[in-house]
């Protein structure tokens, strides 16, 4: 910057490299830009206007105020579906992230069979959901098309009604989200595990530290970005949670007694079975703010001190 | 038979000389979702009208089920949408509301004719004074029996009565020694037709009806419905004939050779049609102790899009009257094998005599369509009731007036 502001409006028109390099940079970022206008940041807000009308996708959208709102929050359906839909984030998360932990200590670890046994893991992550879904339906089944079941009754047990109760559908359908995700994080914490210096592990070792408190004071404080982004990843995954659901419920979706229906497929039943535009758009405005909050939350939690 | 061959026929010659006039080629668009027999009964129908009409060309437009009903309102909003479409009896409400059909022309379409010529049931279409579409077949339902199931455990007949079904299933049902369904006698699957059956069949069979006249007020909420339903659900609880979910659905286990009896409709007929492990007869639907049948009958119809106009709206009517005709009832008939709409074409000697086709003919005559306003809600809403008594337990009064709440908030969002 040797020139002064004097010597550089002399040298107009012509635009000085910096700027010129940022119209540049604006002129490729421009596409994405618009493109993410038009179909993500355009239709999320009109999301939040559409849910003060009673818009039917057939006759013009009519303001009324707070009302979709005042009738979901009065609705025994919508609370049962906003306690599932924590349900899976609650119970689905820790679990998924302490096993996928556990998997990826243990196999950094391991020399023999490494590569084969990542792939393993890594698999049910490149399988379509919904296949994986209908293979999990049937294992399911009772006797004699359900795979467990059959094998309880060989020995004698009762059935279990996994997808048939209440009670046990809703984890029975958890089990296959986390076992299908598993290989995602599995991977970036191996990936986490790697990017800690070694000379650390060596240092406390000459020290003669224990392994249980190389974990607690080395691995685990060093792991914390991973472990940040991975909470965040698998709590909007387990928020946005629908495949599962749908394709292992499809008779009755979200059944039995809607004990497995999560917000998604709440919203997605209102909209496209219903028609109930203006409805489905006020529940994605409580799905938005879950979402925002359940992130920031996380963040501020999880920040660096 | 002549009056309608005679119409047939001024059509045919309308036809011609309406293409001759306008002169030049006319491209309409038909609508309708995806299953292969339809898609080829309608390729074939398509070819037929278009050598019978020169100078109209059919292009035949699909969707998978699941997008149809969207696709359509979506392209009406767009004004692309079809020229004639297939949509079921139960979206009327909706695509006339939305201004996504224009009501049946009178000069073609006269009222005296549809109500003399088709069966009673298509009054489903009619808003205020005018007709919105017509069919080219209906359904009904019928019971479905594993013939080999029933010689097994030394059965001759399909039960005529809901006593004898119930005995019949008894003798058909068997259970390993976990206590496992290896075969129900009887498919309990409210998912499935069953929640047709209840409704319009069962309810009523019990000296109830479980609707208002004009389906706007919820009915069933009466000691005949709660009486109907506990008929339904002992199947489950007290019989132990059939549970829900066993081989996932209803038709599933009956395919696999693995449920004595389900009930179904005439679009089932293509699929079991394939079924080579046993033979499997058709009946109708059992009667009460009085003797009193009832049944449930829907339909597709065919509609005429509000966009076209026009040349287009001729070649529409031109088309749309091809489809309600005898010979593309026929047709529909041998390749889907759904029933023609029109009794003269569907209570043919032949017909009412075959062993398949009977049963379900017969039903026809004394069924009962439901006006759904929310199909898909109101039918979670019976299977939410059926497994309220199945899975906690609740008494089926208790299950019944909550359906009736709920079902009664549903109608009351339309009326």
């Amino acid at each position: 910057m040797a020139f002064d502001d004097t010597t550089r409006a002399a040298r107009a028109p012509r635009l000085n490299m910096r700027t010129r390099r940022a119209l540049w940079v604006w002129a490729f970022l421009a596409l994405p830009v618009l493109f993410y206008g038009v179909i993500r940041f355009y239709p999320t807000l009109d999301a939040f206007r559409l849910s003060f009308t009673n818009w039917n996708l057939m006759s013009p959208p009519k303001f009324i105020g707070l009302q979709n709102y005042r009738e979901m929050f009065a609705s025994p359906d919508f609370w049962q579906v906003f306690r599932n839909t924590f349900a899976y984030l609650i119970i689905g998360t820790p679990i998924s992230l302490l096993l996928s932990f556990t998997v990826a200590y243990f196999l950094d670890r391991i020399r023999f069979g490494h590569a084969f046994l990542r792939a393993l893991y890594f698999l049910p992550y490149i399988t379509t959901a919904s296949a994986m879904a209908w293979v999990w339906r049937w294992f399911y089944q009772p006797a004699p098309t359900g795979v467990i079941n059959s094998v309880l009754g060989a020995m004698g047990i009762g059935g279990m009604d996994f997808l048939r109760s209440t009670t046990w559908a809703l984890p029975s359908i958890m089990v296959t989200a986390i076992w299908a995700g598993l290989g995602f994080q599995v991977i970036i914490f191996m990936a986490g595990l790697r990017s800690i210096p070694q000379t650390y592990y060596e240092a406390a070792r000459i020290d003669g530290v224990g392994d249980w408190a190389i974990l607690r004071k080395i691995t685990l404080p060093l792991l914390k970005p991973t472990t940040v982004f991975l909470v965040v990843f698998s709590s909007i995954g387990f928020l946005r949670i629908f495949d599962q659901v749908y394709n292992m419920t499809t008779n009755d979706p979200g059944g039995p007694l809607g004990s497995t229906k999560p917000l998604v497929l709440m919203i997605y039943q209102t909209a496209f079975n219903s028609y109930q535009m203006g409805a489905a758009a006020a529940q994605t405005v409580v799905l938005f703010t879950i979402l925002l909050l359940i992130s920031l939350l996380q963040l501020w939690i999880l920040r660096n001190r | 038979m002549k009056s309608s061959l005679m119409r047939a026929g001024l059509l045919a010659g309308v036809a011609i000389f309406g293409a001759n006039a306008a002169a030049a080629d006319v491209e309409i668009e038909y609508w309708q979702y995806i299953y292969e027999t339809r898609v080829n009964a309608m390729d074939q129908l398509i070819e037929k009208f278009e050598e019978q009409n020169p100078g109209i060309t059919v292009k035949q437009v699909t969707f998978p089920y699941a997008d149809y009903q969207t696709r359509v309102i979506a392209a009406n909003m767009a004004r692309k949408g079809p020229d004639v479409m297939q949509l079921f009896y139960g979206w009327t409400d909706n695509f006339v509301n939305g201004g996504v059909l224009q009501p049946l022309p009178k000069d073609a379409f006269p009222d005296e004719m549809i109500e003399s010529e088709f069966f009673p049931i298509v009054g489903a279409m009619k808003r205020g004074d005018d007709y919105y579409g017509l069919p080219t077949a209906v359904r009904s339902l019928a019971l479905f029996y594993n013939k080999a199931l029933f010689e097994k455990a030394g059965i001759e007949n399909p039960p005529a009565t809901l006593d004898e079904l119930v005995e019949t299933a008894k003798a058909l049902t068997e259970t390993d020694a976990g206590g496992n369904y290896t075969t129900v006698g009887m498919t309990v699957e409210m998912g499935g037709q069953d929640h047709q059956w209840w409704r319009e069949v069962l309810v009523r069979q019990f000296g109830g009806a479980p609707y208002s006249d004009d389906y706007s007020e919820v009915t069933y909420d009466s000691e005949a419905g709660i009486a109907a339903t506990k008929w339904y659900t002992d199947l489950s609880t007290e019989h132990k004939v059939g549970a829900t979910g066993f081989m996932d659905e209803g038709q599933a286990a009956f395919r696999a050779g693995r449920a004595g009896m389900t009930i179904d409709g005439t679009f089932r007929l293509g699929s079991f049609s394939s079924i080579e492990d046993f033979e499997w007869g058709v009946a109708e639907l059992p009667a009460n102790a009085d003797g009193l049948r009832s049944n449930y009958a829907s339909y597709f119809a065919n509609g005429i899009g509000a966009g076209a106009e026009g040349e287009e709206l001729e070649a529409a009517e031109k088309f749309l009257a091809y489809l309600t005709s005898p010979e593309a009832m026929q047709l529909w008939l041998e390749v889907v094998g759904e029933l023609p709409a029109r009794p003269e074409a569907a209570l043919t000697e032949a017909n009412l005599a075959d062993p398949v086709y009977g049963p379900f003919l017969a039903g026809l005559e004394y069924a009962h369509t439901t006006t759904f306003f929310d199909e898909q809600a109101q039918r979670q809403v019976t299977m939410d009731m059926a497994n309220r008594v199945f899975l906690q337990g609740q008494s089926v009064e208790d299950s019944v007036a909550e359906a009736a709440a709920e079902e009664q908030a549903i109608l009351d969002r339309f009326h």
